[in-house]
């Protein structure tokens, strides 16, 4: 078994509470970070610089200049670039012993528990409720504790899940939140430090469970307030009625959620297409309009060309924009938004059809 | 009796303030709390089923009663990262 190195983690080793026990747990640990955004984006630059031994990293989007003010681990050279290769890089120079694990996947239900029973350790850095539930039943489930942060506007939260005894996110939320309540991707806007405050929050937190040093966060939730600078901390226990950790749970599998940002698997079975089928269309001429439903500054950034933009947010109010002599395909970032769009236009009477995957997808399959 | 609101998120947004105080009858449950304040603060409305409360700084379930002078924290769920 390798030992740590004497010079690079001195003034770790000078630490009374950390020492080379704690540094050699650290090396032997493997912790899995999902989602390389505003929050994975300094936990993993800081988990690496301490000297964790392995790190799985998860994530299958592509960086965006808008991502750049508060994603620190991208650069503006990384543009375009697969985030996990992005980061890997800046990962190895950082420092190169760290073992990465690299999971260029959407993380669903197919894939969540063998991901999360994989490692020790479970870093939360993802964008959207769907996968926060996922991460957290993954997590109940496999015992594995989850150290969340989320972020809104100038205010963020944190806290660690599933350890021994403590609570779940469904402890504190017990469901997702109606479709449309609470905006996201996108839609709210955040200042850019933000996501470093909270995800370096959580690089302490997963530290501290590694080394078994303090008292971790189990049992509280955190929350930040960057306006006025206060951190407040509430209580909050186990609760035994709740659905997925409770006494009685009544989640016992994972179950995905169709909502904003990650396509639903059961609703967006039907009623949606390929980017290959999407791309066939284009080459023979297929009569149908494409409809980005993106923001403004997304379709600035990158967009499928002859794409007609009119943001989620107004195209109900502006149906008469388009035909119902042809089908309307709708497209998003990652298929997300462009499914409730076209369930709505459905119910409207207009031949809607979701591109799956988006623009990620149309990316990825080498058609931008 | 009088308890202290305080709210976070996207409801310190749609109410325009961080903490008010708000008037209840006694017996009061944070629900009672809570429907007095979407008296004052409708828009707060659809968010019954998503938030979550804690009273002195206490994660509490909406049915848990309030004395005069608590501190009642209501929190959406926040998903951003």
């Amino acid at each position: 078994m390798p030992s740590p190195d004497a010079v690079r983690y001195a003034r770790h080793l000078l630490l009374p509470e950390f020492g080379r026990q704690g540094q050699q747990r650290l090396l032997n640990a493997r912790v899995l970070i999902i989602g390389l955004g505003g929050l994975g984006s300094p936990a993993a630059l800081y988990l690496a610089a301490a000297g964790v031994g392995t790190l799985g990293l998860v994530d299958f989007d592509v960086v965006d200049e808008s991502n750049l003010h508060r994603q620190i681990i991208h650069g503006t050279a990384d543009i375009g670039r697969a985030k996990l290769a992005s980061a890997a890089e800046k990962i190895r120079s950082v420092n190169p012993d760290v073992v990465l694990e690299l999971h260029e996947v959407p993380f669903g239900v197919p894939n969540a528990r063998a991901l999360v029973d994989a490692y020790d350790v479970v870093l939360d850095g993802t964008d959207n409720f769907p996968t926060r539930y996922l991460v957290n039943d993954a997590c109940v489930m496999s015992g594995t504790p989850n150290v969340y942060g989320s972020v809104f506007r100038f205010e963020g939260q944190a806290a660690v899940f599933a350890a021994p005894g403590g609570p779940c996110y469904r402890c504190l939320h017990p469901e997702p939140p109606p479709d449309g309540l609470i905006p996201n991707c996108a839609e709210a806007g955040v200042l850019g430090v933000l996501p470093g405050i909270i995800g370096t929050v959580q690089a302490t937190e997963a530290i501290k469970l590694v080394t078994g040093m303090g008292e971790s966060l189990a049992g509280r939730l955190l929350l930040y307030d960057a306006l006025r600078m206060t951190f407040r901390t509430i209580t909050l226990p186990r609760d035994p009625e709740c659905p997925v950790c409770g006494d009685a749970s009544t989640i016992r599998t994972l179950v995905a959620y169709g909502q904003t940002c990650q396509p639903s698997e059961t609703a967006a079975m039907k009623d949606e297409m390929t980017v290959d089928e999407l791309h066939q269309w284009r080459e023979s001429g297929h009569p149908h309009m494409l409809l980005d439903v993106r923001e403004r500054f997304e379709h600035a950034s990158a967009h499928i060309e002859g794409a007609v933009l009119i943001p989620m947010g107004t195209v109900m109010q502006q149906l008469e924009l388009l035909p119902r002599d042809r089908t309307v395909v709708v497209q998003c970032q990652s298929g997300g938004r462009s499914a409730r769009v076209t369930a709505a236009l459905r119910q409207k009477g207009f031949e809607a059809v979701n591109l799956a995957g988006g623009i990620h997808a149309w990316r990825m399959a080498g058609y931008l | 009796m009088h308890v202290n609101v305080r709210l976070f998120a996207r409801l310190r947004e749609l109410a325009e303030a961080e903490s008010l105080t708000v008037e209840v009858p006694t017996p009061a449950t944070a629900a009672t709390v809570w429907r007095a304040l979407c008296v004052t603060v409708p828009a707060l409305t659809p968010f019954e089923r998503a938030v979550s409360c804690a009273i002195n700084t206490n994660f509490s379930r909406m049915s848990q009663p309030v004395a005069d002078g608590d501190d009642v924290a209501f929190l959406p769920p926040v998903s951003g990262g």
